[in-house]
Parts: C-alpha cells; structure tokens; sequence
C-alpha cells in the first residue's frame, strides 16, 4: 500500500485538493478567441484569394463577430486576473517565454484590425448606419481600398492568435495533460473549425457553403486524427500522463468527453456533413452549432481535466 | 435547595453558539480576527521590545521570547537559546502559542450561573461580584463541612497559585490529570526500584546514547520538546532505535526494530528481554553486583519466560525479541529504556514501570552517559509566608486507604469521595478547578458527571470556554500565560538553570492572573497574612535576590544557568552511590512491594481482549497539538483540524469502509461517539486495534474552530482498570466497533 | 552565490513546526501556507517505510513560473531565489498553472504568494523562519557555491533526491535520504 498525505493539513483554497484556479472565464476566452482566429484567417484568406464575391458570408457578414468575441474574451481574461487593479501591468513589458504575455500582445494588436474590417463592412450590413464625422467617411474609403493589404496583417495575426489559444495550455509542462505538443495544433484546428462552423450558420451561398463544408470536414478529420495521436502519445508517455490520460479513458471526463465533444461535436457534425454533400438536405444549422458546441466544450474539458493532473501527491 | 446542575452549551449572551453555526468558516473568521488584532496588513511589525517567558501550551515548560511590537502586542515567539528545556527551538505549539492569546472565543469576562427561564445560563459578571460569590460560597462550604471539604483540581502553573489559596485556608485536597491518568505509575515503579521517581523532564541521555528503547512512548508525535531534539540528535549519531508499539508511530519508522506487539501484552515482552539478558549474560554484571539486590531471585523467577513464551502472548517473533534484548546489551550502558510518561495503560501500569525499571538496572545505565543522569534543580526559596493550618483529613487519607503506594493525591480518587450515597457521604464539597480541561481529561463520563451533580458548589479558572466551563458555577475569565507574571521555573536538569515569566502585554479583555485571583479570594476569606505582596512581581523579585540575580537582569536573559551541582552529571565514583530505597540498592526483588501484598516482581497478567467485531481503542498524541488544550488555537487548527481513526486495511475491507468517509465509534458499553470521526485506512496500524488522537471531538459551541471535529476518545473511555498500588487509570481496555450511518446525533457540516 | 535548502527525513518529524514558524514570521494568512509537510508510507505490515518532507518553493534553477509570468511580477534574484513583486502581479495564475510542485497559492488580496526562501532573513544573516525554529535540526540552509556552509556540508556525504527531476526544473531544495 502507498499512502501519501499532507500531515500539516494543508487544504489552500483552490490548490488543493486539486487545481482549480482557473475556472470558466479561461476557457471561454480560448474559445472566443480561437473562434475569432477562424473568422479572421478565412475572412483574410478568401480576400487575399481575391473570392470576396463569392465567399460574402465569410469576409462580410462573419466578421462582425470577431471584434466582439475578441473584447468579450478579454473581459473574460480580465475576470479571470486576481489583482485586477494591476492589469495594466501586462503592456509594461514584453516577455516572449510567456504565451500570455505575447498572447495579451497579439490580442492588443488584432482587435483593433478587427474592429476597422468589420467596420469596412458596416454600411453594407446598416445602410443607415452614420459615421458622423468625416475623417471617419474618409478612413472607411481608405480601407475599403487598401482591404487586400489589411488582410496580410489579420492572416497573420490570426494564425499566431489561434496557435496561442493552443499554446497557452501547452506551455504549462507541470499540468501533465497539457504538455503535449499536440495540443496547440488541436486547438488551432479546433478554433478554425468553430470559425467556419459560425459562417456556414450565417451562409446563404451554396458554394460557399459547399466549400466551407469541405473545409470543415477537413478540418475535423486532421482533429480527429489528433485527438488520437494525443491520447496514444499519453499512454506512451511517462507515469503522471499515462495516470492523466486515464481521465479520458474511464476516468471522471470519460462521457462527456467520447460524447460531446468527440461524437457530437466531431463525428456527428462530419456524417451530417458528408450527408449534406452527398445531396442530401438537412438543415445546415445543425452540424455548425454540434461543432461550435463540441469546441466549447472541448476547452472547459481540458482546462478542468488538466488542473487536476499532477505531478505529486 | 440544589438544582441539577446542567451543562451549559449555549451561552446566554449568544456569543459562540450563534457564530458557530453561521455560515463564515470559522477558519477564515478565526484569520480575519488574528489578522486585525496583529494589525498583518501593515507592513513587518517594528519589534520594540522582547520579554521573557516560558511556554504553556504543554508542560516541558521551553523559556521563550515574545517579541512586541510598538502598538505593544506579542507578534513572534521564539526559544531562548540558553535554555536546556528547547536550546532556542520551540516545538511548534510553542510557535503557534499566539495563537492561544488572539483566539477570539476566549473566555472575556466572569461569568455567573443562573437559574432562568429557558433553564440555566451564564450571565456576565464583574470581578467584584464573581469573586465575592466565589468567597462566600467558599467560606460556607468551609463553615459548614470543614475547609478540608473543599478540593482543587488543577494542571500547569495557575494551579499553584490556588493551591496556596486552599492550602492557607486548611485544605490540602489539590490533585492533578498528570499522576492517576498520566505518569504516576511509572513515578511508582521506579521509586520502588531506585529509591527516586523519574520526573519531568526525564532525565534521559538520549542525546548521547547508542540505543533508545521505546515502548508506546512515540517521541515525535509526544512533542516533548527536549526530548524530540535528542532523539534527533541521536539519528544523526546513528544510534539504534527499538520500538515497541502496536501503530508504526513516526518514532518506528526512525527505528531499526520496530516490534508491532499486541497491545496490552508489554509486560511479557520485558520479562523475555529481561530472560534473554540474563540467560546470555547480557546484562552489567559489575553494576549489578555492586547496586542491587534481588539478583538471584529475578534470574530463578525470570527463567520460564523466555522469547518463546513471549511469542504466543506478544505475536512477536523470538529472534526479534532476542535480536532487540542483544543490542540492548552490547550497547550498556549507554542504552535508555524510555519509562514512559502516559502510562496508565492496562491498570498494570506500576508493575510495567517496574518491569522497564528491572530492564535498565540490569544494563547498568543509572548515571551513566547515554543513559540516565542525575538531574538537578536549583534551590529556590518560597516566599515566606505563616505556615499553613493542618488540615484534619486530607488526600492521603482518601487515598492512601485504598490505593497503598500513591504519593501524590489521585485525581479520580478525590471525584469519588465528591459522589454521596447513604452508606458513603460525600466528604468533598466543592471544587476549584484550574487548568484541566476534566470531561476530556478524566475518563468514565457517569462517575464525573454523578460528582458534578452532588458537589454544592464548582468554580473554574480558565483561558478558554473548554467543556469543563459548562459545569461551574462561577467561571473566572484567566488572562493567557504571556499576559501573566508567574512562577519562577527551577526545573531540575543536566545544569542547575531558572527560567522567568513576564507578562509580555497587558491583559486582553477582562481577564486577570491567577495570582491575582488567589490573592483576591484570598482577601475577601481574611487570609491576608498569607499574601503580604500586593503583585507578584514582588514575590518573583525576592525569590531571585535569594539567589543572587534580580528581574532586572532576568529580563536580559530569560533563562539564568548556575554553578555549583552538589551531585554530579554522571556516576563518577560509584561506590558511594546509595539509593534511596530501604536497602540503598536497585531493588530488582522488591520486598516492600511483598510486604504490602503486591508481586514483588512484576508478573504478566492476561488482560480482556476486544470482542468479534470490536477493536482495541488506543490514542495519542499529534505532535501539533496538546490534548484538548489546542484544539480551537487557529494555527493549530490550521495544521490538523480534526483527529481521525486509524483503520487497518483488512478491518476496512471486512466493513466496507472507504477512506475519509465519516464514522461514528462505538463502544462495549453502547456508548457511541457524540460526533464522526474520518476513517484513515493505513498499513502503520495492527488490525486488532484502532487508533485515534487524544484531545478532539469538543461539545462545547462557543469553540467555534473546535466545536464538532472528530471523535472523542474520552466519552468511549468507560471502563478503567485501576491501579491497585496507586490509583492509576488505566484507559486502554476499551473496544470499539464502527457504526456508519448516523445514530441520530448533531451533525456538524 | 546558490542559495539551497537540504532536509533530513530521517531526521523530520513532521511537526509542522516549519509551517506555524513561516506564517508567524511572514503573515501568511491562515488557511493558507508556504510551506507544508507531505508523509509519504510505502510498504505493507508490518514491513513498512515512510518518509517525510517540509516542502516548498524549489526555487528552480531551471523556473517555469518565471518564464510564463507576463508582467515580470516573477523573477529571479541574486542567489538563485525565485520572488514575486506583489505589485507587478495581475494575478492571471500562469505562474500558478506552471509549477509542477503547486508551490504558489493565490493570497486573498489578489496577488500570488509563495516562499522567499525568507530573503529579508538572509539579509540579515539569519536562517530563513523554518530553518531557524525546526525541533529536530534537520533543515539545512546556505549558499551551495560555498563548500562550507550547513548545506553543502549536508550534500557532501549523504544520498539525495528532489522532486519531480523530471519536470525539467532543477530544484534546488534537496531531501537527504
Ligand atoms: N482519554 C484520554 N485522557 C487523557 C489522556 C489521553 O491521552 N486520553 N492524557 C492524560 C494525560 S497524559 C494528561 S497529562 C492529562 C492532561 O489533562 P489536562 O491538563 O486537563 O489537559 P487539557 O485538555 O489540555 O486541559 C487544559 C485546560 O487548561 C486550560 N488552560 C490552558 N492554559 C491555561 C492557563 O494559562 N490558565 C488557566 N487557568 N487555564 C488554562 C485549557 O483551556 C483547558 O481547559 O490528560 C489525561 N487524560
Ligand atoms: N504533541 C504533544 N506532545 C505531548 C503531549 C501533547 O498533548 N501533545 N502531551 C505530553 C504528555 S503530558 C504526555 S504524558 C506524553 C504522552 O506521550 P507518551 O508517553 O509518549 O505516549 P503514550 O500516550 O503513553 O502512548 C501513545 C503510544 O502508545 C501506543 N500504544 C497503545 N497501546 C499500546 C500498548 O499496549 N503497548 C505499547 N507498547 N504501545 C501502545 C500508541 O500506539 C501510541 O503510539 O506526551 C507529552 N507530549
Ligand atoms: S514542548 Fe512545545 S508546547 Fe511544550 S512547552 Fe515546549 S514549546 Fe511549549
Ligand atoms: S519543523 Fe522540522 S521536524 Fe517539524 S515538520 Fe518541519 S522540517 Fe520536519
Ligand atoms: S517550485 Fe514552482 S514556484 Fe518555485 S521556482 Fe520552481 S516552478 Fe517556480
Ligand atoms: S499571477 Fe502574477 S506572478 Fe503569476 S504569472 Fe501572473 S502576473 Fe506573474
Ligand atoms: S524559507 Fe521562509 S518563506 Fe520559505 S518556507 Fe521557510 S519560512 Fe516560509
Ligand atoms: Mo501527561
């Protein structure tokens, strides 16, 4: 028999008995963000694609969305800090070793893209809508103009805000079901796929819709394909990641994970989708909102399963 | 007209029970208070002065030093580093004594019992009112029964303070938890054997011996400070440890034996050391030729019990047994069987000390480096003060009757003779109590409760409103002991050495000194020849210029060290070395124990076994706490807030139990805990017992932090053995079994 | 200059001596502690073994706390001693998230806490607060560039362990086996 305890009673609130100092405001700031990340890679890809035509939903309607996830996902961030009156810290320094370093930079940097290309897009959607001054009338035209060259910025940025959305969880070796490098290109994946999941639901186009479900289907098979190699590559591992594998594997996440995020928000999703490319008519809503669901589930999923992974005690 | 006197849970003015039961963490109020009172959110407190004391929270009594911070409040203690008792290191009761002072649920004013209409209350009172009560009841109690009728019970320092109170006013009924349910028995064994007791602190070599034999005594968890030190220091010289105890105690797992014996059966173990050291002529034969008498006999006596005997008793494997009895011998003399201290065990318990006395005669280590030196104390004068009336009775004639050997006065002795019936009146009235915690300290719950029914009259001096604050009728509010001027310390040890307590700050609340209170009893019952000072510092003044220092110079040092031992450290020439027994030898045949119709060496006795289904109960201590003294200390608390039973993991298979689930005990007699304990399911135990530590499971709501934590060991103490040569109660002949569903008591969430 | 900690378990009691001296000493709030003691049993009756550590803060010579903090709140000082600037802390709990021994708690005002190996301490040339109270003297603290001081003494001829090797961290509290 092993027995191992603390006798000075130790019972820190929120350390022990295990971690729980991250509770919901992390992951939906994952989520928001990767889901950010994904509107803005393809609204910038198709436009640098020069499919702006075609593809409206995505480089049009979709990216209303990102600014506000972006800025509901930083008040999620700013919830989550402890010694909020101190934030401003953050844009004191630069640290590049620290993810939510670079991360809170990346994020100061492509809201406020995001926020002048939906505006680029904002007449369009509310004819009546009134800017009021003119050096903003102005600004609009510049944009509207120079669009192709806001996109390389925005590609680029929402590729590394999706990488961190990954990598933020990764980069903590000491939680023994994040130290994994799959799981920044999961989450990466993830995001896009809960980023084209919200267009397809916005969509009238039936090539877009066509595309975007291709894209999807894609995307799921290479996270599918991931989550596998991740949980194989657990087992494979040391003692502390074999134990936290465990808790996909008949351990407490078990169920909700093989059920909700693995068949009803990727499996489920790509038949439906499969089906609808098959000629099929299904309502196009449905494999979107189980794959948007499956994602956010996936990341409160992983940030509570990982805070209760180990390497002591 | 007497009312029953009821146990008072609730205080009528609603402090404790109310805040208990709200929905703040008494943990978090507890740190919310403390961090207001010591003012934590401030930057480093400015330390302006440091005072010297001796700590409180047990009785080994460590010199200390409490810092004070400008705002004039204890913030820090620490050890005097000239201190033979802790060398500068206070175990960490000591460190968390503060604790003790800023507990917020302390007792805060005297407190007065009345009749209301929702039965009995406290009410609130002022020193002037609750000490003239006290007074008068006294005096009537005295007029009426005689002085004698009038009996203290008390531990720690407060109580010599009314000790002289009582003794002045012609009572010499003062009893202490520390002899009949502590380390009498082995006072008694060994003053049979040697001539001497052993005393407090255990004038032990363990500091520099090569092997330390421990039987139940588990230092380290029995976080008597020096001791804890030297066993230390010992590991680090690679010395041999034997343990004997029936749970792998920290002190096994630092052991190169550990002998895992049934409970109950040590005396058949000592007898097969003692077999083996005389049969392969292990034992000093010099030393006992020279020093003791007896031997022929012993060696006839002892030659049935050998390790195979001993086997079928003990379940201890004979080459263990000889093994241990070898390396015992070939390290004499500098080898130390540990006497103990809690020994009332099996009601035995005089004989065992006897048996574990016989042991270390044979290896020849009185006096010896590594193994007992002579201690010794400082003479200090009283203060003088008239001689005190004698009194016409006293504890020896309760006593002595029935309990031949007893030096001391017995504590359940003195309950018993508090409890009236037709044939036998009560000859006791009332009682002071100071200091002693009794419905957790004494065990069989009826006998005590019978007693606080049929005394005419209960005061209490204490710090806390502990269970034994519920019975009294008047209840004096005492301040803690870094509050208090107090009793010079001139415990004996390796040098003669005093220690001082000064009050480090000002009383908090309304509480006074027990000195204070005596003196002020003592007063208002025209005894005021007996208390010519006005503070105590006068007294602590003229003890000290007796012996050339003053307070002046103890605040500089705290502890003062002195030359000029009349004896020395170790036996240096032997042959003059008399004890003090009737033949001035080592008596390892005692005839006076025959002449009284006792065994003169000691014998093994088989003792009733737990029933189908029940476990032994047996209990210590945790080192971070001090039997019930602790409990509700918020530092304390924060390190072990609850006791839990230890469950062997075959005995939790057979009933299902899973770890950290909640039980409730129950005994032999019916008697099931008042609150669950947690079931810890672990390998460190035997699976014919249980083990729980002593001093949890309090009742009384107004401890908010200890109110309902864990089981308490007393209440399930319901039968004793007693000690027919000294009145010991032996507590360790009960059996519990485990009830799982709750049997329909409080529940604490 | 390294400074380093070796703790004797043969010696440890597990008292908790160490846990009340740094709460005293270092107004660390109840309920919460820089350090702790961790018993750790193996065996089965009645062949048994334990052993036990006063753990804390490793002060990492490799810390991942530090190059995840985004403000710079965590940082390193002279002597190897892992600190956190109270008022650089926002209190994100990355540097929390990172270390593999849970050594950091969040204190009730808002920013993490843990042990400073008692820096202000040093400075004044004593023993850090635990050190300095632990009943069995089995805690011993220094500079390890130093050959003589209690620490490297310590490690000089006794076997050792840390925790966690494998999390990559190089700790530098030592367990003498
Ligand atoms: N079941 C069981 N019973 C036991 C034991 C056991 O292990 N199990 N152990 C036995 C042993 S070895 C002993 S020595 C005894 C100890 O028995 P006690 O000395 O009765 O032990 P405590 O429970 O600590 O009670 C101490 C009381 O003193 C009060 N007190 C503390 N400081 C002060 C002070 O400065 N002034 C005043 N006036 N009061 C103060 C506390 O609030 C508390 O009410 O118990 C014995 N009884
Ligand atoms: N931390 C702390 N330290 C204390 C105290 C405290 O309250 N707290 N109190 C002090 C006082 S006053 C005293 S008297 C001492 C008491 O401390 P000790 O004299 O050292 O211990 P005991 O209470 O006699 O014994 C407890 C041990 O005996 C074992 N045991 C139980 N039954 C048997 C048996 O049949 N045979 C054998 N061989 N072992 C058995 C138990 O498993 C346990 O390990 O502690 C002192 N030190
Ligand atoms: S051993 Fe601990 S509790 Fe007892 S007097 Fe010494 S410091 Fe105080
Ligand atoms: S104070 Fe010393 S003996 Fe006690 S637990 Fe801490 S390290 Fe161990
Ligand atoms: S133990 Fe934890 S907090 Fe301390 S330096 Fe290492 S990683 Fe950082
Ligand atoms: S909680 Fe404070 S110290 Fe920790 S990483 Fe965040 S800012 Fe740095
Ligand atoms: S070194 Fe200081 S801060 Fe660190 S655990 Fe020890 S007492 Fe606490
Ligand atoms: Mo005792």
């Amino acid at each position: 028999m092993k027995e191992e305890l603390f006798v000075s009673g130790r019972d820190i609130p929120n350390i022990d008995p295990y971690l729980n100092i991250w509770h919901w405001q992390i992951p939906g700031y994952l989520y928001l963000g990767g889901l950010a990340a994904g509107i803005l890679f393809f609204a910038a890809l198709y436009t640098i694609l020069n499919k702006e035509k075609e593809m409206q939903a995505t480089v049009k309607w979709a990216s209303f969305i990102p600014p506000i996830a972006l800025v509901v996902g930083l008040f999620f961030l700013f919830l989550d800090l402890k010694h909020k009156p101190f934030f401003w810290q953050l844009y004191t320094t630069i640290r590049l070793e620290s993810p939510m370093s670079w991360g809170a930079w990346v994020l100061m940097a492509i809201t406020p893209l995001s926020f002048i290309w939906a505006g680029s897009y904002l007449r369009e959607a509310w004819p009546k809508w009134d800017w009021k001054f003119k050096f903003l009338y102005d600004f609009e035209a510049w944009v509207q103009r120079n669009r192709y060259w806001f996109a390389w910025p925005i590609l680029f940025l929402s590729v590394i805000l999706g990488i961190y959305t990954g990598i933020l969880l990764s980069a903590f070796n000491a939680r023994p079901l994040w130290n994994t490098s799959i799981l920044g290109p999961l989450f990466l994946t993830s995001g896009m796929s809960t980023g084209v999941a919200a267009i397809l639901l916005l969509t009238k186009d039936k090539t877009e819709r066509h595309r975007l479900t291709v894209i999807d289907l894609i995307l799921i098979g290479i996270e599918v394909f991931l989550i596998i190699h991740l949980i194989m590559g657990f087992r494979a591992s040391t003692a502390v990641q074999i134990e936290a594998s465990r808790l996909f594997l008949g351990g407490q996440f078990t169920v909700v994970f093989w059920t909700f995020v693995f068949t009803l928000g990727l499996i489920f999703p790509a038949i439906l989708e499969v089906l609808e490319l098959r000629g099929y008519h299904l309502p196009a809503y449905i494999p979107a909102i189980l794959v948007l669901f499956g994602g956010l589930v996936f990341r409160f999923i992983m940030v509570e399963a990982g805070q209760i992974t180990r390497y002591l005690y | 007209m007497k009312t029953r006197r009821e146990f008072i849970k609730i205080s009528a003015l609603g402090l404790g029970g109310v805040a208990a039961l709200s929905s703040i963490s008494p943990l978090t109020r507890g740190a919310s208070a403390i961090e207001k009172l010591l003012g934590l959110n401030r930057n480093k407190p400015r330390i302006v002065k440091r005072v010297p004391s001796y700590c409180e929270v047990c009785f080994w009594k460590c010199a200390l030093w409490a810092d004070v911070d400008d705002s004039g409040r204890v913030v820090n203690l620490t050890g005097n580093a000239d201190d033979p008792h802790c060398n500068g290191r206070l175990c960490p009761r000591g460190t968390g004594g503060i604790g003790m002072l800023y507990d917020e649920d302390r007792l805060k004013k005297p407190l007065i019992r009345v009749n209301g209409e929702n039965g009995q209350t406290f009410r609130e009172a002022s020193w002037e009112e609750a000490l003239d009560l006290v007074a008068n009841k006294l005096k009537e109690i005295a007029d009426k029964y005689g002085p004698e009728s009038i009996a203290l019970f008390n531990h720690g320092s407060p109580g010599h303070h009314l000790g002289h109170l009582l003794k002045a006013l012609g009572s010499d009924n003062i009893a202490a938890p520390s002899y009949a349910q502590c380390r009498g028995p082995r006072e008694v064994g060994f003053e049979f054997t040697f001539g001497t007791g052993v005393g407090s602190p255990e004038p032990t070599d363990i500091r520099d011996t090569r092997c330390l034999v421990l039987i139940g005594s588990h230092i380290g968890e029995n976080m008597h400070n020096g001791q804890v030190q030297e066993m230390s220091d010992a590991i680090d010289r690679g010395a041999t440890i034997i343990t004997v105890d029936p749970r792998f105690s920290t002190a096994a797992s630092k052991s190169k034996y550990w002998l895992p014996i049934k409970p109950a059966t040590d005396i058949a173990l000592l007898l097969a050391w003692i077999n083996v050291l005389i049969t392969e002529e292990l034992y000093d034969k010099d030393f006992v030729e020279k020093y003791t008498t007896g031997f022929d006999k012993l060696k006839s006596y002892i030659r049935p019990f050998t390790p195979e005997w001993a086997y079928g008793i003990t379940t201890l494997e004979p080459d263990l047994i000889r093994k241990t009895a070898r390396e015992m011998g070939s390290a004499a003399p500098a080898v130390i069987v540990h006497p103990g201290r809690h020994v009332t065990w099996y009601g035995d318990d005089t004989q065992r000390a006897r048996a574990v006395a016989i042991l270390n005669a044979l290896l020849g280590n009185w006096g010896r480096r590594g193994g007992f030196y002579f201690k010794e104390a400082k003479p200090l004068p009283e203060y003088p003060t008239p001689e005190y009336p004698k009194p016409s009775w006293s504890w020896k004639d309760v006593t002595n009757d029935k309990y031949p050997a007893a030096r001391l006065s017995v504590s359940n002795a003195l309950i018993d003779a508090s409890i009236h019936s037709e044939d036998k009146p009560a000859r006791i009235k009332a009682w002071l109590v100071a200091g002693t915690n009794l419905p957790l300290t004494i065990p069989q719950k009826d006998t005590l409760e019978k007693a606080f029914q049929d005394i005419e009259f209960l005061m209490v001096l204490d710090t806390m409103p502990m269970e034994i604050t519920g019975y009294a009728d008047v209840v004096l509010p005492e301040c803690t002991y870094l509050e208090r001027d107090d009793d010079i310390r001139n415990e004996p040890h390796r040098e003669l050495n005093i220690a001082v307590r000064l009050a480090a700050m000002e009383p908090m609340y309304d509480t006074k000194p027990g000195w204070w209170v005596a003196r002020e009893l003592g007063l208002r019952l025209g005894l005021e020849k007996y208390f010519p000072w006005k503070e105590y510092r006068e007294v602590i003044e003229w003890q000290l210029s007796q012996i050339g220092t003053s307070v002046d110079e103890m605040q500089r040092l705290g502890v003062k060290k002195f030359e000029g031992r009349k004896t020395p450290l170790y036996a240096e020439t032997p042959e003059d070395y008399q004890f003090k027994t009737p033949s001035g030898k080592i008596e390892l045949y005692s005839e006076q124990l025959e002449s009284m119709g006792f065994d003169a060496i000691p014998r093994f006795t088989q003792h009733p076994e737990p029933p189908e289904g029940y476990y032994r109960l047996i209990y210590g201590r945790a080192p971070m706490h001090t039997f019930s003294r602790t409990a509700n200390n918020p530092y304390l608390v924060d390190l072990m807030k609850e006791n839990s039973v230890w469950v062997n993991p075959r005995v939790a298979a057979l009933w299902g139990l899973k770890n950290g689930q909640y039980v409730w005990l129950k005994n032999q007699d019916g008697v099931v805990s008042h609150f669950p304990t947690k079931v810890r399911i672990t390998e460190r135990i035997r699976w014919d017992s249980v083990y729980i530590v002593h001093g949890f499971g309090h009742h009384d709501k107004k401890l908010s932090r200890a109110y309902g934590r864990g089981a308490n060991d007393t209440e399930l103490i319901t039968r004793v053995s007693v000690d027919p040569l000294m009145g010991g109660t032996g507590m360790r002949g009960n059996f519990v079994t485990f009830v799982t569903e709750n049997p329909g008591k409080e529940v604490v969430s | 200059m390294r400074y380093a900690m070796a703790i004797d378990t043969r010696k440890c009691v597990g008292c908790g001596d160490c846990v009340v001296a740094c709460q005293v000493e270092n107004n660390v709030p109840i309920g919460y502690c820089r350090d702790w003691v961790v018993e750790s049993m193996a065996g089965t009756y009645p062949k048994l073994e334990i052993e036990i550590r006063s753990e804390r803060c490793n002060h990492c010579d490799n810390a991942p706390c530090v190059r995840c903090c985004p403000t710079g709140a965590s940082h390193i000082v002279e002597g190897g001693i892992v600190l956190v600037t109270h008022q650089k802390c926002i209190g994100c709990g990355a540097c929390i998230q990172s270390c593999p021994y849970d050594a950091r708690y969040s204190h009730p005002d808002g920013y993490v806490d843990k042990c400073t190996f008692c820096n202000h301490r040093i400075a004044e040339g004593k023993d850090p607060a635990c050190v300095s109270v632990c009943p069995t003297k089995c805690m011993y603290f220094g500079d390890l560039d130093d050959p003589n001081s209690p620490v490297s003494k310590a490690l000089q001829d006794r076997r050792y362990k840390t925790l966690a090797p494998e999390a990559g961290t190089h700790p530098q509290i030592y367990y003498l086996l």
